[in-house]
């Protein structure tokens, strides 16, 4: 069962930091369309985030909530991907942030439809819906950026330059993939590669980007909780404040 | 009400020999409650007049999401954090719905976000105060679309069509948001003691500034005898107060929480409570942009607009070089 509850949190996480990160845009994007947009996305990540964590709560059998994972838990036992803590920056870092996460997301939620475990195929069915809507997007607004005006294009290109190392962690494969893939729980994410590659590759191409290399050093560091970036602190101060600052209180 | 102090043509109600021709049709069938859509001949006056009222209302929905989003980050559980992140959305889309009404008298979304940014068009004055505590999103809910209810319930029948189809649009969405808000003060006012002492502290906060939303009293304004004659305004600012602090008293009641007036006294001749005036002075403080928040909120959206001129830019570019290519294709 540990396998298992690890296995949630890390689906929980990356959609509950995520949501976060995109939450921080509201009304501050660069056109109306874009806030409701960013808007949208956060709150379909974050009801991702409800149904993953709250399963996994249930899974570990301690009778922690969804909302006692999200806000009590401290930056170690945190099991999100470095990509999606790392802060925002300019618009298109978000968005293209946004499009490696979405695409990643999309994969493998469509795998998880065939999930084993069939409340994880339920909730993997919902949010694969949404997942798709959030690649077409993304993607769009990518292909539109880097093949905008030369500015765009720069920007567009230092956020690929900086990201893409990043969104190697996602395909990183560890004991608790091997044993949740071996029972039908979960695809191994390293099998997830090549239709990423696809995907990816097309957009970057059709956005007139270049792909940079591909090396990830932090070997898994967020997947596994053994070292996150020190930003994943600041950003729990925050989201955790009023239930560290009020404990027990009900809002 | 998220219009306040919006001018007219400050000449007064023509009587119905000053009026040309069409001037007396156009009153006529607003006269007769029949909807003056973009195309119909109207008033010049009254363009301008619906241009400085829908902007100044659109621009408000697009600042107010500043002291909300201001707790997003920090809502205190994901379902709460899920609700206000959604109102925040809501919000944004009204602005939107509203644009789009204005631009069908021919002013442009971006000429009128350049006139926000430019200090030239107003929003209303109670998103320059501060979202301090969780319960001031509770307060804000419960107050502050409560509030913008009063006023915008009955500009679902104003004279112009699109504005009006709007306001329908908006009042489903905002009446929502009023419960949802209450919902958080409810919770807050039967919680701990701090929290009940938050949620006292945001009625304290939020009370005055509430009712400054309706604007000071226009009873002998010529901007709202003219608004009013043209079914843009459909109360007076008086009225529409009167009207909330009477249907308010009586929730903070249940919440157990106490409306910060020593002067509130149920009337029962006029069968509505006497309460004390806000500080006018401070009203036209904020409105001159001397306001707790008004620097900050200005500021925050000249950043988003200027940071965000190269996406801007990015987009329309690539959307030029794809219908060239297209052209091309052919």
């Amino acid at each position: 069962m540990e396998a298992k509850f690890e296995a949630l949190l890390r689906l929980g996480d990356n959609a509950l930091i995520l949501g976060h990160r995109v939450s921080e845009w509201c009304g501050h994007a660069p056109v109306l369309e874009e806030d409701i947009a960013l808007a949208n996305t956060a709150l379909d990540l974050l009801g991702q985030t409800n149904l993953w964590l709250e399963y996994a709560g249930e899974v570990e059998g301690k009778g922690r909530s969804a909302d006692d994972l999200a806000f009590l838990r401290d930056a170690w036992d945190f099991r999100n991907v470095l990509l999606v803590e790392l802060p925002n920056g300019d618009f298109g870092q978000t968005i293209l942030r946004q499009f490696l996460f979405d695409a990643f997301n999309l994969l493998n939620l469509r795998a998880l439809t065939g999930s084993s475990d069939p409340r994880i195929a339920e909730i993997a069915e919902k949010a694969a819906k949404e997942a798709a809507y959030h690649v077409d997007r993304s993607s769009g607004t990518v292909i539109g950026l880097g093949d905008g005006t030369d500015e765009s294009h720069r920007r567009m290109q230092d956020a690929l330059n900086l990201l893409y190392p990043y969104a190697m962690e996602l395909f990183i494969t560890d004991e608790v993939d091997a044993e949740m893939a071996k029972a039908g729980v979960i695809p191994s994410p390293d099998t997830l590669k090549a239709e990423y590659d696809a995907l990816v590759n097309g957009v970057i191409a059709e956005a007139t980007l270049e792909k940079p290399e591909a090396h990830f050093g932090h070997r898994g560091a967020g997947k596994t909780g053994k070292m996150h970036t020190e930003h994943l602190g600041h950003l729990l101060t925050q989201m955790q404040w009023l239930q560290r600052a009020y404990p027990g209180n009900a809002w | 009400m998220y219009a306040q102090m919006v001018k007219s043509t400050g000449q007064g109600v023509k009587s119905r020999d000053e009026m040309s021709a069409e001037e007396r049709d156009f009153q006529d069938k607003v006269d007769a409650d029949i909807r003056i859509e973009p195309r119909d001949w109207m008033p010049e006056g009254y363009k301008k007049t619906l241009i400085r009222q829908i902007g100044q209302h659109a621009h408000s929905e697009i600042v107010g999401q500043l002291p909300e989003g201001n707790w997003i980050t920090r809502a205190p559980t994901l379902e709460r954090k899920m609700i206000l992140l959604a109102k925040v959305q809501d919000e944004a889309g009204h602005g939107l719905y509203l644009y789009c009404a204005a631009e069908t008298l021919g002013v442009t979304r971006d000429e009128m976000t350049e006139m926000l940014l430019s200090g030239k068009m107003k929003y209303s004055s109670i998103f320059n105060y501060p979202t301090l505590t969780w319960a001031d999103i509770g307060a804000v809910g419960w107050l502050v679309d409560g509030a913008a209810i009063m006023n915008q319930v009955p500009l679902q029948r104003t004279s112009y069509g699109p504005y009006a189809r709007a306001m329908v649009r908006i009042c489903k969405e905002e009446s929502f948001h009023q419960r949802q808000g209450y919902d958080i003060m409810m919770r807050m006012a039967r919680g701990s003691e701090a929290q009940k002492r938050m949620a006292q502290d945001a009625l304290n906060r939020f009370w005055y500034p509430s009712l400054m939303m309706f604007g000071p009293s226009d009873a002998n304004s010529v901007h709202s005898e003219q608004s009013m004659a043209w079914k843009i305004k459909i109360n007076t600012n008086d009225e529409l107060r009167q009207k909330f602090v009477d249907q308010t008293v009586p929730q903070a009641e249940y919440l157990g929480l106490s409306v910060p007036d020593e002067n509130l006294k149920w009337n029962e001749e006029k069968g509505g409570y006497d309460f004390s005036e806000p500080d006018w002075d401070e009203f036209f403080d904020v409105l001159r942009g001397a306001g707790p928040g008004n620097t900050q909120r200005l500021t925050d959206r000249q950043k988003a607009w200027e940071d965000g001129a190269w996406v801007r830019e990015g987009l329309m570019a690539h959307a030029e070089k794809k219908a060239a290519r297209k052209v091309a294709a052919e």
